[in-house]
């Protein structure tokens, strides 16, 4: 029975379907339980929020993954898999302490002053959310001294700035700036992105990482969020 | 189920209707005066025979003056078919045009003299020996057989192709004037279940090709419900010149009814004016004249108005496929066609330059946009062809298929309905209510329904642009991709009762 729930999950998290009346993959689903209801299920059932998180959840998305790298899935696919994977996290967040697991960290992101763009930004949020990471995000148009308050009050690993335009690109390396005046520069990783920003230009401002696009942000986050935690 | 084509909605039009009826006018003058010339003394005796006047020019060869008079052009058009079905071996492949409906099927076609072989050496920068780059080098030379089959089978399995007219003229040592069509017909029908079109060498073979198609037809009455061949005939040489030969096997081929298509390639400029009025006036009387011998032949008979117009280039006063006039051309033959509601035979894709290159693809792809926007039923000359029509290339035909995708795609119906409107608005409201504010979640429904194109195939992943490689890799892949020959039996038959076809071509013997 567990394992049918778990497998069940896991399916679902394949198919990209959070509630019972998303679409999957396949013909059909709409009206069968999805990711958030099997959820309720599993946890009414008492089953073990390890095994919901290994099994199920991220056991669904690293077949995503597989789909996504052999070209059977498109980015769409990802992120509804991932938005999936996050509605769980979001429930199961509060009960992993006295589960004896770890959170994978916080992760905050915002785009920076000026720059209403926030597409991608939105995308790392979303596989963030998908890979178990609690992500923060403070939106659009954000001045430098909220993300500096934010990063003092939320303690996140890793800091994700992103920018759209060549005019506020610079903000960024504010942002950086305003980091060290305030003594926190060391408490956090910070990476960048965005369609102007090149691995350069990171390197130019003192960033920690950059990720080229959703999939290497959270690549790149994996790495410094682990470099964080040991 | 005939195959879908492309239906396009509403065709581009360069013509106003009182353009059209001007042109239509000055056609009818033009075959009364000057009327046209006749090397054909049975064309002449036909028309003689219904209402035209014909007069025979002193001089050493037998020419004719002929001139049709309006009633018995307009008398033909009314029995010419307005709407045609092209067979196929695979009967799910067949065409079936109607002179009013602007559905375009594409088609392979011409019969090229250079087949183009591809190769990628390798070069080392003098600069910097470590950086090596594959470069694509085009190699023509004499189209063969093989070759045949080959383009054959790749043609076979590109989805854009709906009817195969053969790409390669083939100059194998073995073949004669003789049995080049036999052969010509079944390494076409052996390798391509798709309609088959061509011209013909020797009029003496059309007999035995026709043979070859009841066999794969499964009988003369099948072959007649399932015309899986017709034929090209360019019997009017411009300008207004009835040729003795195709002329006479555009006679026979319409007494036993199969479709031909009647074809006029006049060229802007030395063998029609350079004026588009003048051209447009010049090949629709020559084509009209063509459908009229036809329909007088045999009332009936399934006729497609073949346009093949072309500008003449001003350093060589060679055809230029790739100048925007013969498109232009193209695009008003279309529409006189649809005038008439005869199915039109037209060219596009066709280019000057040599290689597959960014010319060749700028001036293919300017011509297949906006002829297959016309709306000709029967769209060749599409795939593959280089240097006007002298060369083929099968890796520019894989690519072409690609772009032909494209084209297809964007020339897709508009989905525009309350329906449609009431879904958009809910999920525009259901969006902008969320934080994120994006409409990624409601692509997943439409992502594999086809209403999205793809992505561009041969898209490389580096800063080099290696598309060529990519489609020569695809290329590969759909030659090693077997395909549906004729069967065993029926390919004896064909081989007891057709004589000429060279032996190697019967697949069921190789090994043996």
């Amino acid at each position: 029975m567990s394992e049918d729930i778990i497998g069940l999950i896991r399916e679902n998290v394949i198919q990209g379907r959070i509630t019972k009346d998303d679409e999957g993959m396949e013909e059909g689903m709409v009206g069968q339980p999805g990711v958030s209801e099997l959820l309720d299920s599993a946890l009414a059932a008492g089953l073990p929020i390890r095994d919901i998180i290994t099994k199920g959840l991220s056991g669904g998305m690293d077949v995503v993954g597989q789909k996504f790298e052999a070209g059977e899935y498109f980015i769409p696919d990802m992120l509804a898999s991932a938005e999936a994977v996050g509605a769980a996290m979001e429930v199961l967040q509060p009960r992993l302490a006295s589960s004896g697991i770890d959170s994978k960290g916080t992760i905050i992101v915002a785009t920076v002053k000026d720059d209403l763009h926030d597409i991608g930004k939105n995308i790392v949020s979303i596989l963030l959310r998908g890979a178990g990471y609690i992500v923060k995000d403070l939106g659009n148009n954000i001045d430098t001294q909220v993300i500096v308050d934010a990063v003092r009050k939320d303690k996140p690993q890793v800091l994700g700035l992103s920018a759209l335009l060549t005019s506020t690109m610079a903000r960024m390396g504010d942002v950086i700036q305003a980091l060290e005046e305030s003594g926190l520069r060391d408490q956090v990783k910070v990476i960048v992105g965005g369609a102007p920003v090149s691995e350069e230009f990171a390197r130019s401002i003192g960033a920690d990482g950059y990720g080229a696009d959703g999939f290497q942000a959270v690549a790149v986050v994996e790495t410094l969020a682990s470099g964080t935690q040991s | 189920m005939p195959r879908d084509g492309i239906l396009v909605d509403r065709p581009y039009e360069r013509l106003t209707r009182e353009q059209v009826e001007l042109i239509h006018r000055a056609s009818m003058q033009i075959l009364t005066d000057p009327g046209l010339i006749s090397f054909n003394k049975e064309a002449v005796d036909i028309l003689d025979g219904h209402g035209a006047k014909v007069e025979a020019i002193a001089g050493d060869h037998e020419i004719w003056h002929v001139t049709v008079p309006e009633q018995v052009v307009l008398k033909a058009l009314e029995t010419a078919p307005k709407s045609v079905k092209l067979g196929a071996r695979n009967p799910d492949n067949a065409l079936v045009m109607n002179g009013d409906e602007p559905r375009v099927y594409l088609i392979t076609g011409s019969e090229t003299n250079i087949w183009l072989d591809v190769d990628f050496p390798t070069y080392v920068n003098k600069a910097d020996p470590a950086r090596e780059i594959r470069v694509p080098e085009f190699k023509p030379r004499r189209g063969m057989i093989d070759d045949l089959c080959r383009s054959a089978h790749v043609c076979e399995h590109l989805e854009m192709v709906d009817g195969y007219i053969r790409t390669v003229n083939i100059q194998d040592r073995d073949i004669t004037e003789e049995n080049k069509d036999v052969n010509k017909f079944f390494a076409s029908l052996n390798n391509n279940t798709k309609h088959f079109m061509t011209g013909l060498t020797s009029l003496k073979q059309l007999d035995n090709v026709v043979r070859m198609a009841e066999l794969i037809a499964g009988g003369k009455k099948a072959l007649e419900d399932n015309p899986l061949i017709s034929f090209i005939t360019c019997l009017v040489k411009s300008p207004l010149q009835f040729v003795d030969d195709t002329t006479a096997t555009f006679i026979e081929v319409c007494r036993r009814g199969l479709p031909v298509a009647v074809s006029s390639s006049p060229q802007a400029g030395t063998s029609a004016p350079i004026k588009e009025a003048g051209i447009m006036a010049q090949i629709n009387a020559e084509v009209l004249a063509g459908i009229t011998l036809g329909q007088l032949v045999r009332p009936g008979t399934p006729v497609l108005y073949g346009s093949v117009p072309v500008r003449a280039r001003m350093d060589t006063l060679n055809d230029s496929y790739g100048a925007v006039e013969t498109s232009q051309y193209n695009v008003d033959c279309a529409q006189m066609a649809r005038f008439y509601g005869i199915a039109n035979y037209s060219t596009a894709g066709v280019c000057d330059s040599k290689v597959p290159g960014l010319q060749s693809s700028i001036e293919r792809l300017f011509s297949d946009i906006v002829v297959a926007m016309s709306g000709p039923q029967y769209l060749h000359c599409a795939f593959g062809l280089l240097d006007c029509n002298s060369v083929f290339c099968l890796l520019q035909a894989v690519i072409d298929d690609a772009h032909f995708k494209m084209i297809k795609s964007f020339l897709r119906q508009p989905r525009v309905d309350q329906a449609e409107i009431d879904t958009v608005l809910k999920q525009i409201r259901e969006v902008v209510a969320t934080p994120q504010k994006m409409y990624i979640s409601h692509i997943r429904p439409v992502l594999r329904s086809g209403e999205i194109s793809g992505v561009y195939p041969f898209e490389g992943t580096g800063d080099v642009d290696d598309a060529f490689e990519i489609a020569y890799s695809r290329m590969k892949e759909l030659l090693a991709t077997p395909v549906q020959h004729i069967d065993e039996r029926t390919t004896a038959r064909i081989f007891e009762e057709v004589p000429g076809i060279l032996p190697r071509l019967n697949v069921y013997e190789r090994g043996k």
